[in-house]
């Protein structure tokens, strides 16, 4: 446990967090920062990291959890896919409860359809390789972290002319999300911390045009308290100085070129789509990549007939605006009312990264009363320090 | 074994075609001995022959012997250790059948046991039911039934009363068990998760989610490698010794599934308290914390069975601990945090960095994160 120690030591964080605050008092006005990656959000709301920044900083939750951006029509294409006559139709755990139209893969599951839970695509392809009589088909998705592990598979699957094998390509870019935001009207932001694990494949050099033609800093940032508190101080400090730059905090991980050989694959075995349709953003141009012609084979959309039908989300479900940041969950009318971990109206609210899922989870509102949670922090601030001789 | 109908009413004399099956010594134990037929689940000879070749041999119990329907027990051995008699009942489904610390076995056996201990009662008498799957290897069923007998002995309870049935293949996971117990605990303790009050100190008998990551591990499907055990053991030892150092124990559970997160969320919603709880405090074996860094899971979720949660007036935390401590399954014990007033009720976790966090309750199983 030594690699998350060292960034967990909390006397590195006050230190970090009496960086942050000195800075916060130079700026001398409130700034808003995004972390893209959901990765990120869970490490802020696991340590609790927003309530030790200043009251001038604020973080807003991007849109950077795959599966929050999964839009429902895509849901029902995979249940689609998972009730062909037998299918073995393997995903990542994360998108097991998301709910598209017709309910999510857990209730598809349940309904007979045969869904396992893999945890590498290379997993889906070994069961294509022990059930050589079954269709297998990988419900392929996440940033640029996932892709190149889908991409090796497929590449893979050819060499082995795993013919029973296809995956259902729904991966998405990051730079496109990052600029839409930036074009999109009412959204206050000041920087952006970078994903780590994207980065760590794409490198740090595609923001640099973002970061010239939007004039807002980017700090690519690792997933550890100390990695955030760090990319934090940066960002500040860039808005101090008046500069804007894109900056690697995470550089024990990520190099400004990214990892070449991940980069390589994914231009071999993928193509850009010209619009992708993301839950609560719309659809971006060229933000979405496709199987390339080349291994059509092993595409599941050009495998088989998908009804691809666009489906409305619950009207009550504000999770387009939670993603852009322009709401907090809270404030959305569904939050801990009709949508709830249990019960997800919308994706925020299913994945551990997913915005709503870490407010709702980690108390900031709380599940019974939203407005109950500053009242009863302040309660817990003036309880008497829970400490003892007897604790280890 | 109750499922065999023969009509007798008296412990003291068998049927007398019982002798014809109680000659086990003499058959043949390999592992070739033979699979689970729906033969074994029909009520005649196979079924006979299956009750007395594995269970009665294993089990060696007069109760059983006696091939009765039910089991007769003497209430004075009740009522010399209290009035109130403690009844409970839990279903075992493990995959895999078999993992490191424990088996399904085992667990079927200290699970009910636990069930019972957490709730102030010395546990005395267990029934087991089992549902095989056809084509279940005999072996397989003696090795499971030889690891019930181990963990009944340890606990110090009596299989008293069993059932068998089969399912087709392909309609079961090779073998289920059932298990009831019955204990006996007095008035004047009966700890219950409606107790608790502000000031109460909460206690964990040792380190979090060594089971539910084992199990995990040993499932396969990870390729991840961990010197992790199960932590499956009984408790009733345990909770005794609490129970005798501090009179006024306000609750006590055993975190099964949903792991100390779910136990301490229904403390506080049942009592409506809050459960401060310090993340510098909370006891994980290095091999768990790292498998569950890896996968994205919180410890606090994770199932444990062999582990206790108690809580108890703050004023008995030091004495409570001590006599924990003392007992092999208590070593580790320690103090976590405290029971504080408030509204809503809810689960606090102070991080190691002065921050709070609040701890839900798990939703469904916990599930590896995606990146």
């Amino acid at each position: 446990m030594k690699f998350v120690t060292e960034f967990r030591d909390p006397a590195s964080v006050a230190g970090w967090v009496r960086e942050i605050a000195h800075l916060a008092q130079r700026l001398d006005r409130p700034v808003a920062l995004m972390e893209v990656c959901g990765g990120q959000t869970h490490t802020i709301f696991k340590h609790g990291l927003e309530a030790l920044l200043p009251e001038t900083v604020e973080l807003i939750h991007g849109p950077g959890c795959p599966v929050c951006i999964m839009p429902r029509g895509r849901i029902d294409d995979a249940i689609a896919l998972a009730e062909q006559p037998g299918m073995i139709f393997a995903t990542f755990g994360d998108a097991l409860r998301v709910p598209g139209a017709r309910g999510s893969l857990m209730q598809a599951k349940a309904r007979g359809a045969d869904v396992r839970v893999v945890y590498s695509p290379l997993d889906a392809l070994t069961l294509a390789q022990t059930h050589p009589d079954r269709p297998v088909v990988f419900f392929g998705l996440g940033f640029e972290t996932t892709a190149p592990a889908v991409a090796m598979t497929i590449l893979a699957a050819a060499r082995a002319q795993q013919a029973n094998f296809s995956v259902f390509c729904n991966h998405v870019l990051v730079v496109p999300a990052l600029e839409f935001l930036l074009q999109a009207s009412g959204l206050r932001l000041d920087g952006f911390i970078g994903p780590g694990h994207v980065s760590a494949v794409i490198g740090t050099d595609p923001y640099q045009a973002v970061v010239d033609r939007y004039q807002k800093p980017v700090v690519v940032g690792g997933f550890e308290p100390i990695d955030l508190l760090q990319s934090i101080w940066m960002l500040l400090l860039q808005l101090v100085e008046g500069r804007c730059a894109v900056e690697n905090q995470y550089h024990r991980l990520v190099k400004p070129e990214g990892n070449s050989p991940a980069l390589a694959a994914l231009a071999q075995v993928f193509t850009v789509r010209e619009q992708f349709e993301w839950r609560g953003l719309g659809s971006l141009p060229r933000s979405g990549l496709a199987i390339a012609p080349a291994f059509a084979a092993f595409d599941a959309e050009q495998r088989y007939c998908l009804p691809s039908q666009a489906s409305e989300d619950s009207p009550v479900c504000q999770c387009g605006l939670i993603l852009q940041g322009k709401l907090k969950p809270w404030e959305c009318s569904a939050f801990g009312r009709g949508c709830t971990p249990d019960h997800p109206l919308g994706a925020c609210m299913v994945s551990s990264e997913g915005a709503c899922a870490a407010y709702y989870k980690y108390g900031h509102g709380g599940p019974r009363s939203p407005m109950a949670a500053p009242r009863r922090f302040a309660e817990a601030s003036a309880r008497p320090p829970l400490q003892s001789e007897l604790a280890r | 074994m109750a499922s065999s109908n023969h009509p007798s009413d008296s412990l003291a004399t068998p049927p007398s075609n019982v002798l014809e099956f109680q000659q086990p010594q003499h058959r043949t134990r390999s592992s070739d001995e033979g699979y689970i037929t729906l033969a074994h689940g029909s009520g005649g000879r196979a079924t006979h022959n299956l009750i007395t070749d594995i269970f009665l041999e294993t089990f060696r119990s007069d109760a059983l012997n006696a091939l009765d329907d039910s089991a007769r027990l003497d209430l004075a051995l009740f009522m010399a250790r209290g009035d109130r008699l403690a009844f409970t009942t839990d279903s075992f489904v493990v995959d895999p059948l078999f993992f490191p610390g424990g088996d399904i076995g085992s667990l079927a056996i200290n699970g009910t046991v636990n069930d019972l201990a957490v709730t102030g009662a010395q546990p005395l008498y267990l029934s087991c039911g089992f549902i095989l799957e056809e084509g279940t290897p005999i072996a397989l069923l003696r090795r499971i039934a030889q690891s019930m007998k181990l963990a009944a002995d340890t606990a110090r309870v009596k299989v008293v009363a069993g059932d068998t049935k089969v399912v087709p293949r392909g309609k079961g996971d090779q073998i289920y068990i059932n298990t009831a117990g019955v204990g006996v605990a007095r008035s004047n303790q009966v700890p219950g998760p409606r107790y608790l009050q502000p000031g109460d100190a909460i206690l964990l008998s040792g380190p979090m989610g060594d089971h539910g990551t084992a199990i995990l591990l040993a499932r396969g499907d990870l390729a991840l490698e961990a010197d992790i055990t199960s932590d499956c053991q009984p408790l009733h030892d345990l909770a005794a010794a609490l129970c005798e150092a501090c009179p006024t124990v306000r609750a006590m559970r055993d975190a099964t599934r949903g792991g100390v997160a779910a136990v301490l969320n229904e403390f506080a919603q049942t009592s409506r308290v809050s459960m401060v709880i310090e993340e510098a405090a909370l006891p994980v074996r290095p091999p768990v914390a790292a498998a569950c860094e890896v996968l994205g899971l919180d410890p606090l979720h994770m199932a444990n069975e062999g582990l206790l949660v108690a809580v108890v007036p703050g004023e008995f935390a030091a004495r409570a601990l001590m006599a924990m401590q003392m007992l092999p399954e208590g070593r580790e014990a320690c103090l976590v945090g405290h029971v504080t007033k408030a509204d809503p009720p809810v689960v606090i976790l102070q991080t190691r960095f002065g921050s709070e966090r609040i701890i839900e309750w798990p939703m469904g199983d916990p599930l590896p994160r995606i990146c």
